[in-house]
Protein backbone atom coordinates (compact mmCIF):
# COMPACT_ATOMS: atom_id res chain seq x y z
CA UNK A 1 0.00 0.00 0.00
CA UNK A 2 1.63 3.45 -1.19
CA UNK A 3 0.08 6.01 1.49
CA UNK A 4 1.48 8.97 -0.23
CA UNK A 5 -0.21 7.71 -3.68
CA UNK A 6 -3.96 7.16 -1.29
CA UNK A 7 -3.58 10.98 -0.45
CA UNK A 8 -2.73 12.24 -3.88
CA UNK A 9 -5.66 10.91 -5.30
CA UNK A 10 -7.71 11.85 -2.23
CA UNK A 11 -6.29 15.59 -2.87
CA UNK A 12 -7.20 15.66 -6.67
CA UNK A 13 -11.09 15.25 -4.89
CA UNK A 14 -10.47 16.96 -2.31
CA UNK A 15 -7.84 19.74 -1.49
CA UNK A 16 -8.39 20.39 2.03
CA UNK A 17 -7.33 16.66 2.47
CA UNK A 18 -4.21 17.35 4.61
CA UNK A 19 -5.58 20.17 6.59
CA UNK A 20 -7.82 17.47 7.44
CA UNK A 21 -5.39 15.30 8.63
CA UNK A 22 -4.37 18.16 10.57
CA UNK A 23 -2.33 19.64 8.22
CA UNK A 24 0.75 17.81 5.90
CA UNK A 25 3.37 17.99 8.03
CA UNK A 26 1.54 16.46 11.42
CA UNK A 27 -0.14 14.04 8.97
CA UNK A 28 2.89 12.81 7.51
CA UNK A 29 4.35 12.44 11.12
CA UNK A 30 1.77 10.33 12.04
CA UNK A 31 1.53 8.33 9.05
CA UNK A 32 5.73 7.73 9.63
CA UNK A 33 5.06 7.03 13.74
CA UNK A 34 2.25 4.48 12.29
CA UNK A 35 4.46 2.77 10.00
CA UNK A 36 6.59 2.61 13.00
CA UNK A 37 4.42 1.03 15.53
CA UNK A 38 1.59 -0.40 13.66
CA UNK A 39 1.74 -4.27 12.16
CA UNK A 40 1.48 -4.10 8.18
CA UNK A 41 -1.45 -6.24 8.63
CA UNK A 42 -3.30 -3.54 11.26
CA UNK A 43 -2.05 -0.91 8.75
CA UNK A 44 -5.55 -0.58 6.92
CA UNK A 45 -7.28 0.06 10.08
CA UNK A 46 -4.87 2.45 11.60
CA UNK A 47 -5.53 4.38 7.96
CA UNK A 48 -9.17 3.62 8.15
CA UNK A 49 -9.46 5.18 11.82
CA UNK A 50 -7.16 8.00 10.27
CA UNK A 51 -9.22 9.04 7.83
CA UNK A 52 -12.38 8.40 9.67
CA UNK A 53 -11.28 11.41 12.24
CA UNK A 54 -10.43 13.78 9.27
CA UNK A 55 -13.75 13.01 7.46
CA UNK A 56 -16.15 11.72 10.38
CA UNK A 57 -18.08 8.37 10.21
CA UNK A 58 -18.41 6.76 6.92
CA UNK A 59 -15.47 7.33 5.37
CA UNK A 60 -12.37 4.94 5.00
CA UNK A 61 -11.85 1.03 5.81
CA UNK A 62 -13.33 1.69 9.64
CA UNK A 63 -16.17 3.27 8.06
CA UNK A 64 -16.83 0.52 5.44
CA UNK A 65 -16.52 -1.85 8.32
CA UNK A 66 -19.22 0.08 10.84
CA UNK A 67 -21.67 0.61 7.62
CA UNK A 68 -21.43 -3.16 6.68
CA UNK A 69 -22.11 -4.10 10.72
CA UNK A 70 -24.90 -1.37 10.69
CA UNK A 71 -26.38 -3.03 7.62
CA UNK A 72 -26.39 -6.20 8.84
CA UNK A 73 -27.73 -5.06 12.24
CA UNK A 74 -30.84 -3.41 10.48
CA UNK A 75 -31.38 -6.74 9.12
CA UNK A 76 -31.58 -8.73 12.32
CA UNK A 77 -33.65 -5.79 13.63
CA UNK A 78 -35.91 -6.73 10.94
CA UNK A 79 -35.80 -10.31 11.67
CA UNK A 80 -36.20 -9.81 15.51
CA UNK A 81 -38.97 -7.76 15.33
CA UNK A 82 -40.76 -10.29 13.00
CA UNK A 83 -40.22 -13.32 15.38
CA UNK A 84 -41.28 -11.36 18.44
CA UNK A 85 -44.36 -10.39 17.13
CA UNK A 86 -44.92 -13.84 15.55
CA UNK A 87 -44.19 -15.49 18.97
CA UNK A 88 -46.23 -13.25 21.08
CA UNK A 89 -49.57 -13.58 18.29
CA UNK A 90 -51.91 -15.94 20.36
CA UNK A 91 -52.83 -18.77 18.38
CA UNK A 92 -50.69 -18.15 14.98
CA UNK A 93 -48.11 -20.86 15.90
CA UNK A 94 -49.64 -24.22 16.20
CA UNK A 95 -49.06 -25.89 19.38
CA UNK A 96 -46.08 -28.35 18.90
CA UNK A 97 -42.30 -28.37 18.21
CA UNK A 98 -42.50 -25.03 15.97
CA UNK A 99 -43.56 -23.23 18.83
CA UNK A 100 -39.83 -24.61 20.68
CA UNK A 101 -37.88 -23.59 16.80
CA UNK A 102 -39.32 -20.67 16.44
CA UNK A 103 -38.36 -19.18 20.10
CA UNK A 104 -35.00 -20.33 19.19
CA UNK A 105 -34.72 -18.08 16.33
CA UNK A 106 -35.94 -15.42 18.01
CA UNK A 107 -33.46 -15.67 21.12
CA UNK A 108 -30.64 -15.79 18.21
CA UNK A 109 -31.99 -13.02 16.37
CA UNK A 110 -32.31 -10.44 19.53
CA UNK A 111 -28.82 -11.83 20.60
CA UNK A 112 -27.41 -10.88 17.40
CA UNK A 113 -28.81 -7.61 17.59
CA UNK A 114 -27.18 -7.36 21.11
CA UNK A 115 -23.79 -8.20 19.42
CA UNK A 116 -23.48 -6.44 16.74
CA UNK A 117 -24.81 -3.54 18.87
CA UNK A 118 -21.54 -4.30 20.93
CA UNK A 119 -19.47 -4.57 18.08
CA UNK A 120 -20.44 -1.16 16.71
CA UNK A 121 -20.12 0.56 19.97
CA UNK A 122 -16.53 -1.30 20.39
CA UNK A 123 -15.37 0.00 16.92
CA UNK A 124 -16.38 3.71 17.80
CA UNK A 125 -19.63 4.39 15.58
CA UNK A 126 -22.99 4.70 16.69
CA UNK A 127 -24.87 1.78 15.92
CA UNK A 128 -29.01 2.06 13.92
CA UNK A 129 -32.10 1.76 16.52
CA UNK A 130 -35.00 0.46 14.99
CA UNK A 131 -38.53 -0.65 17.53
CA UNK A 132 -41.81 -2.75 16.47
CA UNK A 133 -43.15 0.64 15.41
CA UNK A 134 -40.33 0.90 12.29
CA UNK A 135 -41.99 -2.81 10.45
CA UNK A 136 -44.68 -3.36 8.41
CA UNK A 137 -44.68 -6.87 8.39
CA UNK A 138 -47.27 -7.35 5.89
CA UNK A 139 -45.28 -5.75 3.45
CA UNK A 140 -47.43 -2.30 2.12
CA UNK A 141 -50.20 -5.10 2.19
CA UNK A 142 -48.28 -8.46 0.37
CA UNK A 143 -48.42 -10.48 3.38
CA UNK A 144 -51.87 -9.15 4.58
CA UNK A 145 -52.23 -12.40 6.70
CA UNK A 146 -48.91 -12.90 7.78
CA UNK A 147 -49.40 -12.96 12.02
CA UNK A 148 -53.07 -14.59 11.60
CA UNK A 149 -52.14 -17.35 8.47
CA UNK A 150 -49.17 -19.73 9.55
CA UNK A 151 -48.62 -20.43 6.32
CA UNK A 152 -47.82 -16.94 5.45
CA UNK A 153 -45.76 -16.76 8.40
CA UNK A 154 -43.45 -19.56 7.61
CA UNK A 155 -43.40 -18.19 3.72
CA UNK A 156 -41.75 -14.68 5.21
CA UNK A 157 -39.64 -16.37 7.60
CA UNK A 158 -37.98 -18.74 5.05
CA UNK A 159 -37.89 -15.88 2.98
CA UNK A 160 -36.15 -13.47 5.66
CA UNK A 161 -33.76 -16.83 6.43
CA UNK A 162 -32.47 -17.28 2.82
CA UNK A 163 -31.89 -13.37 2.36
CA UNK A 164 -30.36 -13.21 5.47
CA UNK A 165 -27.90 -15.59 4.37
CA UNK A 166 -27.18 -14.03 0.82
CA UNK A 167 -26.99 -10.50 2.27
CA UNK A 168 -23.92 -11.67 4.74
CA UNK A 169 -22.43 -13.74 2.06
CA UNK A 170 -22.49 -10.57 0.09
CA UNK A 171 -20.78 -8.23 2.43
CA UNK A 172 -18.15 -10.70 3.54
CA UNK A 173 -15.65 -8.53 1.39
CA UNK A 174 -16.08 -5.70 3.57
CA UNK A 175 -15.23 -6.76 6.66
CA UNK A 176 -12.06 -8.57 5.48
CA UNK A 177 -9.31 -6.20 7.04
CA UNK A 178 -11.43 -6.80 10.62
CA UNK A 179 -10.23 -10.71 11.01
CA UNK A 180 -12.34 -10.39 14.31
CA UNK A 181 -15.21 -8.88 12.91
CA UNK A 182 -15.28 -11.17 9.96
CA UNK A 183 -15.29 -14.20 11.43
CA UNK A 184 -18.29 -13.25 14.01
CA UNK A 185 -19.70 -12.36 10.75
CA UNK A 186 -19.50 -15.80 9.39
CA UNK A 187 -20.58 -17.02 12.69
CA UNK A 188 -23.99 -15.02 12.32
CA UNK A 189 -23.72 -16.35 8.44
CA UNK A 190 -23.95 -20.05 9.37
CA UNK A 191 -26.77 -19.41 12.29
CA UNK A 192 -29.29 -18.02 9.49
CA UNK A 193 -28.34 -20.91 7.01
CA UNK A 194 -29.60 -23.01 9.67
CA UNK A 195 -32.26 -21.56 10.57
CA UNK A 196 -33.41 -21.10 6.97
CA UNK A 197 -32.78 -25.40 6.52
CA UNK A 198 -35.63 -25.54 9.64
CA UNK A 199 -37.94 -23.32 8.51
CA UNK A 200 -37.66 -24.90 5.42
CA UNK A 201 -38.09 -28.13 6.77
CA UNK A 202 -41.15 -26.86 8.91
CA UNK A 203 -42.69 -25.42 5.59
CA UNK A 204 -42.02 -29.53 4.27
CA UNK A 205 -44.22 -30.40 7.08
CA UNK A 206 -46.94 -28.45 5.96
CA UNK A 207 -47.42 -29.70 2.45
CA UNK A 208 -44.79 -27.07 1.10
CA UNK A 209 -42.58 -28.28 -1.91
CA UNK A 210 -39.33 -27.34 -0.36
CA UNK A 211 -36.04 -28.54 0.33
CA UNK A 212 -33.90 -27.62 3.16
CA UNK A 213 -31.46 -26.08 0.34
CA UNK A 214 -32.31 -23.81 -2.08
CA UNK A 215 -32.77 -25.66 -5.59
CA UNK A 216 -32.61 -23.74 -8.86
CA UNK A 217 -34.60 -20.20 -7.89
CA UNK A 218 -37.34 -21.50 -6.90
CA UNK A 219 -38.32 -20.46 -3.90
CA UNK A 220 -41.62 -22.55 -3.12
CA UNK A 221 -43.66 -19.54 -2.78
CA UNK A 222 -44.62 -17.72 -5.55
CA UNK A 223 -43.62 -14.25 -7.27
CA UNK A 224 -43.93 -12.24 -4.59
CA UNK A 225 -40.63 -13.05 -3.07
CA UNK A 226 -38.84 -13.96 -5.89
CA UNK A 227 -36.24 -11.33 -5.68
CA UNK A 228 -34.86 -13.17 -2.93
CA UNK A 229 -33.79 -16.08 -5.00
CA UNK A 230 -32.89 -15.12 -8.49
CA UNK A 231 -29.41 -15.60 -9.13
CA UNK A 232 -29.09 -19.48 -7.15
CA UNK A 233 -29.66 -20.86 -10.24
CA UNK A 234 -26.58 -20.62 -11.39
CA UNK A 235 -24.66 -24.03 -11.97
CA UNK A 236 -21.06 -22.74 -12.69
CA UNK A 237 -18.45 -21.67 -10.08
CA UNK A 238 -15.67 -19.44 -10.65
CA UNK A 239 -15.39 -20.55 -14.15
CA UNK A 240 -15.86 -24.25 -13.47
CA UNK A 241 -18.79 -26.46 -14.21
CA UNK A 242 -20.69 -27.74 -11.84
CA UNK A 243 -23.15 -30.21 -13.65
CA UNK A 244 -21.60 -33.75 -14.41
CA UNK A 245 -18.01 -31.96 -12.92
CA UNK A 246 -15.31 -34.80 -13.20
CA UNK A 247 -17.08 -37.57 -14.51
CA UNK A 248 -19.56 -37.37 -11.69
CA UNK A 249 -23.36 -37.19 -11.98
CA UNK A 250 -24.12 -34.08 -10.36
CA UNK A 251 -27.57 -32.70 -11.88
CA UNK A 252 -27.97 -29.35 -12.74
CA UNK A 253 -30.57 -29.18 -9.53
CA UNK A 254 -27.62 -30.43 -7.27
CA UNK A 255 -25.17 -28.45 -8.57
CA UNK A 256 -26.99 -25.25 -7.95
CA UNK A 257 -28.15 -26.26 -4.30
CA UNK A 258 -24.61 -27.02 -3.46
CA UNK A 259 -24.03 -23.14 -3.91
CA UNK A 260 -25.72 -20.60 -2.31
CA UNK A 261 -25.39 -17.19 -3.86
CA UNK A 262 -24.59 -13.45 -2.62
CA UNK A 263 -27.15 -10.93 -3.03
CA UNK A 264 -25.49 -6.98 -3.02
CA UNK A 265 -26.55 -4.60 -0.59
CA UNK A 266 -28.84 -2.80 -3.30
CA UNK A 267 -30.41 -5.88 -4.11
CA UNK A 268 -31.14 -6.82 -0.14
CA UNK A 269 -32.57 -3.18 0.87
CA UNK A 270 -34.60 -3.01 -2.36
CA UNK A 271 -35.74 -6.69 -1.02
CA UNK A 272 -36.79 -5.69 2.46
CA UNK A 273 -37.80 -1.77 1.96
CA UNK A 274 -41.72 -3.43 2.02
CA UNK A 275 -41.11 -4.24 5.28
CA UNK A 276 -39.96 -0.23 6.66
CA UNK A 277 -42.77 1.96 7.43
CA UNK A 278 -41.78 4.79 5.10
CA UNK B 1 29.15 -69.49 11.69
CA UNK B 2 29.41 -65.98 9.77
CA UNK B 3 32.54 -64.58 8.52
CA UNK B 4 33.58 -60.87 9.66
CA UNK B 5 34.59 -59.64 6.12
CA UNK B 6 31.13 -59.12 4.53
CA UNK B 7 29.13 -56.21 6.29
CA UNK B 8 25.83 -58.72 4.89
CA UNK B 9 26.93 -61.29 7.12
CA UNK B 10 27.31 -58.94 9.53
CA UNK B 11 23.84 -57.98 9.29
CA UNK B 12 22.82 -61.54 10.14
CA UNK B 13 24.91 -61.30 12.68
CA UNK B 14 22.85 -58.62 14.25
CA UNK B 15 19.99 -60.23 13.20
CA UNK B 16 21.07 -63.59 14.75
CA UNK B 17 21.90 -62.17 18.69
CA UNK B 18 25.15 -62.49 17.90
CA UNK B 19 26.57 -58.46 17.72
CA UNK B 20 29.55 -59.59 19.72
CA UNK B 21 30.80 -61.83 17.38
CA UNK B 22 31.86 -58.46 15.13
CA UNK B 23 34.76 -56.79 14.92
CA UNK B 24 35.15 -53.22 16.23
CA UNK B 25 35.78 -52.37 12.45
CA UNK B 26 33.17 -53.76 11.31
CA UNK B 27 30.64 -52.86 13.62
CA UNK B 28 31.55 -48.54 12.85
CA UNK B 29 31.27 -49.87 9.26
CA UNK B 30 28.00 -50.87 9.56
CA UNK B 31 26.89 -47.77 12.09
CA UNK B 32 28.24 -45.55 9.30
CA UNK B 33 26.17 -47.33 6.43
CA UNK B 34 22.78 -46.78 8.57
CA UNK B 35 24.06 -43.10 9.10
CA UNK B 36 24.21 -42.71 5.66
CA UNK B 37 20.72 -44.05 4.81
CA UNK B 38 19.23 -41.53 7.67
CA UNK B 39 20.84 -38.97 5.84
CA UNK B 40 19.20 -40.05 2.33
CA UNK B 41 16.06 -40.31 4.09
CA UNK B 42 16.16 -36.94 5.46
CA UNK B 43 17.36 -35.17 2.36
CA UNK B 44 14.12 -37.25 0.62
CA UNK B 45 11.68 -35.66 3.20
CA UNK B 46 12.77 -31.79 1.80
CA UNK B 47 11.53 -32.82 -1.20
CA UNK B 48 8.98 -35.76 -1.44
CA UNK B 49 5.11 -34.66 -0.65
CA UNK B 50 4.56 -38.06 0.74
CA UNK B 51 6.78 -38.69 3.63
CA UNK B 52 6.74 -38.89 7.50
CA UNK B 53 5.89 -34.94 7.84
CA UNK B 54 2.56 -36.10 5.80
CA UNK B 55 1.11 -35.19 2.45
CA UNK B 56 1.51 -30.71 2.36
CA UNK B 57 -1.35 -28.24 1.87
CA UNK B 58 0.57 -25.97 0.88
CA UNK B 59 0.63 -22.48 1.93
CA UNK B 60 -1.63 -19.28 1.47
CA UNK B 61 -5.06 -19.59 -0.30
CA UNK B 62 -4.02 -22.84 -1.88
CA UNK B 63 -2.82 -23.85 1.37
CA UNK B 64 -6.88 -22.87 2.82
CA UNK B 65 -8.55 -24.30 -0.48
CA UNK B 66 -6.85 -27.90 -0.38
CA UNK B 67 -7.49 -27.90 3.61
CA UNK B 68 -10.95 -27.27 2.30
CA UNK B 69 -10.63 -30.05 -0.51
CA UNK B 70 -9.11 -32.43 2.28
CA UNK B 71 -12.43 -32.12 4.28
CA UNK B 72 -14.97 -32.06 1.58
CA UNK B 73 -13.10 -35.88 0.72
CA UNK B 74 -14.05 -36.77 3.31
CA UNK B 75 -17.60 -35.42 3.57
CA UNK B 76 -17.92 -37.13 -0.42
CA UNK B 77 -16.89 -40.17 0.26
CA UNK B 78 -18.45 -40.73 3.90
CA UNK B 79 -22.03 -40.07 2.10
CA UNK B 80 -20.96 -42.43 -0.91
CA UNK B 81 -20.81 -45.39 1.07
CA UNK B 82 -23.88 -44.36 2.95
CA UNK B 83 -25.45 -45.21 -0.13
CA UNK B 84 -23.11 -48.72 -0.95
CA UNK B 85 -25.81 -49.99 1.91
CA UNK B 86 -28.12 -48.14 2.73
CA UNK B 87 -28.83 -48.61 6.56
CA UNK B 88 -32.33 -50.64 7.13
CA UNK B 89 -35.25 -48.46 7.84
CA UNK B 90 -33.99 -45.60 5.74
CA UNK B 91 -37.29 -43.68 4.68
CA UNK B 92 -37.92 -42.44 1.61
CA UNK B 93 -37.56 -38.34 2.00
CA UNK B 94 -34.54 -39.38 3.73
CA UNK B 95 -32.89 -41.20 1.33
CA UNK B 96 -33.75 -38.60 -1.11
CA UNK B 97 -32.05 -35.98 1.27
CA UNK B 98 -29.02 -37.70 2.06
CA UNK B 99 -28.09 -38.88 -1.91
CA UNK B 100 -28.80 -34.69 -1.63
CA UNK B 101 -26.20 -34.14 0.25
CA UNK B 102 -24.16 -36.54 -1.22
CA UNK B 103 -23.81 -35.00 -4.67
CA UNK B 104 -23.67 -31.33 -3.00
CA UNK B 105 -20.13 -32.63 -1.33
CA UNK B 106 -19.09 -34.62 -4.16
CA UNK B 107 -19.96 -31.37 -5.96
CA UNK B 108 -17.77 -29.17 -3.33
CA UNK B 109 -15.08 -32.20 -3.74
CA UNK B 110 -14.81 -32.31 -7.82
CA UNK B 111 -15.12 -27.88 -7.55
CA UNK B 112 -12.24 -27.63 -5.72
CA UNK B 113 -9.60 -30.66 -7.21
CA UNK B 114 -10.75 -28.49 -10.56
CA UNK B 115 -10.16 -25.14 -9.05
CA UNK B 116 -6.62 -26.80 -7.80
CA UNK B 117 -5.50 -28.63 -10.78
CA UNK B 118 -2.02 -28.77 -10.36
CA UNK B 119 -2.01 -27.66 -7.22
CA UNK B 120 -4.46 -30.21 -5.54
CA UNK B 121 -2.96 -32.22 -3.02
CA UNK B 122 -3.78 -36.14 -3.77
CA UNK B 123 -7.10 -38.54 -3.10
CA UNK B 124 -6.71 -39.03 0.59
CA UNK B 125 -7.07 -42.50 2.50
CA UNK B 126 -10.23 -42.80 4.70
CA UNK B 127 -10.83 -45.14 7.61
CA UNK B 128 -14.57 -45.00 8.21
CA UNK B 129 -14.43 -48.34 10.46
CA UNK B 130 -15.46 -46.69 13.60
CA UNK B 131 -19.05 -46.14 11.75
CA UNK B 132 -21.80 -48.65 11.87
CA UNK B 133 -22.83 -48.18 8.25
CA UNK B 134 -25.84 -50.65 8.88
CA UNK B 135 -27.05 -48.59 11.60
CA UNK B 136 -29.03 -45.43 11.08
CA UNK B 137 -28.25 -43.75 14.80
CA UNK B 138 -24.18 -44.39 13.95
CA UNK B 139 -24.61 -42.75 10.23
CA UNK B 140 -26.61 -39.79 11.46
CA UNK B 141 -24.02 -38.96 14.08
CA UNK B 142 -21.32 -39.10 12.22
CA UNK B 143 -23.24 -37.04 9.52
CA UNK B 144 -23.87 -34.55 12.59
CA UNK B 145 -19.74 -34.37 13.54
CA UNK B 146 -18.89 -33.90 9.88
CA UNK B 147 -21.24 -31.47 9.03
CA UNK B 148 -20.93 -29.09 12.55
CA UNK B 149 -17.16 -29.69 11.61
CA UNK B 150 -17.10 -28.25 8.09
CA UNK B 151 -19.35 -25.60 9.30
CA UNK B 152 -16.72 -24.28 12.10
CA UNK B 153 -13.96 -25.47 9.59
CA UNK B 154 -15.21 -22.73 6.86
CA UNK B 155 -15.88 -20.27 9.51
CA UNK B 156 -12.49 -20.32 10.97
CA UNK B 157 -10.55 -20.26 6.96
CA UNK B 158 -12.49 -17.55 6.24
CA UNK B 159 -10.27 -14.63 8.06
CA UNK B 160 -7.00 -17.01 6.33
CA UNK B 161 -8.21 -16.39 3.22
CA UNK B 162 -6.24 -13.29 1.13
CA UNK B 163 -8.62 -13.46 -1.68
CA UNK B 164 -11.86 -11.97 -1.47
CA UNK B 165 -12.89 -14.24 -4.37
CA UNK B 166 -12.26 -17.25 -2.14
CA UNK B 167 -13.65 -15.89 0.62
CA UNK B 168 -17.06 -15.65 -1.17
CA UNK B 169 -16.60 -19.27 -2.62
CA UNK B 170 -16.28 -20.44 0.86
CA UNK B 171 -19.35 -18.51 2.13
CA UNK B 172 -21.39 -20.12 -1.22
CA UNK B 173 -20.32 -23.44 0.32
CA UNK B 174 -20.39 -23.29 4.29
CA UNK B 175 -24.44 -21.99 3.93
CA UNK B 176 -25.12 -24.94 2.55
CA UNK B 177 -23.02 -27.24 5.27
CA UNK B 178 -24.56 -25.57 7.80
CA UNK B 179 -28.40 -26.43 6.13
CA UNK B 180 -27.00 -29.84 6.20
CA UNK B 181 -25.85 -29.55 9.62
CA UNK B 182 -29.67 -28.41 10.59
CA UNK B 183 -31.04 -31.15 8.52
CA UNK B 184 -29.19 -34.16 10.07
CA UNK B 185 -29.27 -32.75 13.66
CA UNK B 186 -33.10 -32.49 12.96
CA UNK B 187 -32.91 -36.12 12.18
CA UNK B 188 -31.72 -37.28 15.12
CA UNK B 189 -33.62 -34.90 17.20
CA UNK B 190 -36.23 -32.35 15.78
CA UNK B 191 -35.68 -28.82 16.95
CA UNK B 192 -31.68 -29.42 17.38
CA UNK B 193 -30.69 -27.39 14.42
CA UNK B 194 -28.74 -24.91 16.31
CA UNK B 195 -29.02 -25.44 19.90
CA UNK B 196 -26.69 -24.66 22.60
CA UNK B 197 -23.91 -27.49 21.93
CA UNK B 198 -23.07 -25.75 18.59
CA UNK B 199 -24.05 -21.77 19.11
CA UNK B 200 -22.95 -19.81 21.71
CA UNK B 201 -24.66 -17.58 23.69
CA UNK B 202 -24.45 -14.40 20.99
CA UNK B 203 -26.09 -16.62 18.73
CA UNK B 204 -22.91 -17.20 16.88
CA UNK B 205 -22.15 -20.62 15.18
CA UNK B 206 -18.61 -21.37 16.32
CA UNK B 207 -15.18 -21.22 14.87
CA UNK B 208 -12.01 -23.60 14.25
CA UNK B 209 -8.73 -23.33 13.40
CA UNK B 210 -7.33 -26.00 10.58
CA UNK B 211 -5.25 -27.76 13.54
CA UNK B 212 -8.38 -27.80 15.48
CA UNK B 213 -10.12 -29.45 13.01
CA UNK B 214 -7.81 -31.76 11.45
CA UNK B 215 -6.99 -33.17 14.62
CA UNK B 216 -11.27 -33.97 15.27
CA UNK B 217 -10.79 -35.64 11.87
CA UNK B 218 -7.55 -37.31 12.03
CA UNK B 219 -9.48 -40.43 13.13
CA UNK B 220 -11.46 -40.72 9.87
CA UNK B 221 -7.82 -40.16 7.72
CA UNK B 222 -5.27 -42.92 7.59
CA UNK B 223 -3.56 -40.20 5.06
CA UNK B 224 -1.24 -37.70 7.15
CA UNK B 225 -1.79 -34.51 6.76
CA UNK B 226 0.76 -31.68 7.29
CA UNK B 227 -0.52 -28.00 8.10
CA UNK B 228 2.33 -26.80 9.02
CA UNK B 229 2.32 -24.44 6.06
CA UNK B 230 -1.41 -22.70 6.43
CA UNK B 231 -1.47 -19.44 7.20
CA UNK B 232 -2.09 -18.32 10.58
CA UNK B 233 -3.85 -15.03 10.29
Amino acid sequence: MNIQNIINEIEKVDPEVYDRLNGRRNAMKNFASFSGKVALAALPIALGSMFKKAYGKGSGVTGLIDDTLNFALTLEYLEANFYIKGVGTAGLIPAGPGVGALTTIRDHENAHVTFLRTAITALGATPVTFTAANFDFTAMGTFADVFSNYDTFLAVAQTFEDTGVRAYKGQAGNLMANNDILTAALNIHSVEARHASHVRQMRKARGANVKPWITGKDSGIGAVVQASYDGEEVTTQAGVNIVNIGGTTVSAAAASEAFDEILTKDQVAAIVAPFFKP
Amino acid sequence: MPTKNSSEKDLLAVSGGRIQSLSRRNFLGYIGGASALLVTAAACSKDDNNNDNGVDLGKDDIGILNYAYALEQIEAAFYTKIFEAPYSGISASESALLGDIRDHEIAHREFFKAALAGSAIPALELDFSSINFTSRDSVLAAAKTFEDLGVTAYNGAGKLITNPDYLVLAGKIVSVEARHAAYIRDLISNGSFADNTAIDMNGLDMARTPNEVLTLAAPFVKTKLNASNLPNS
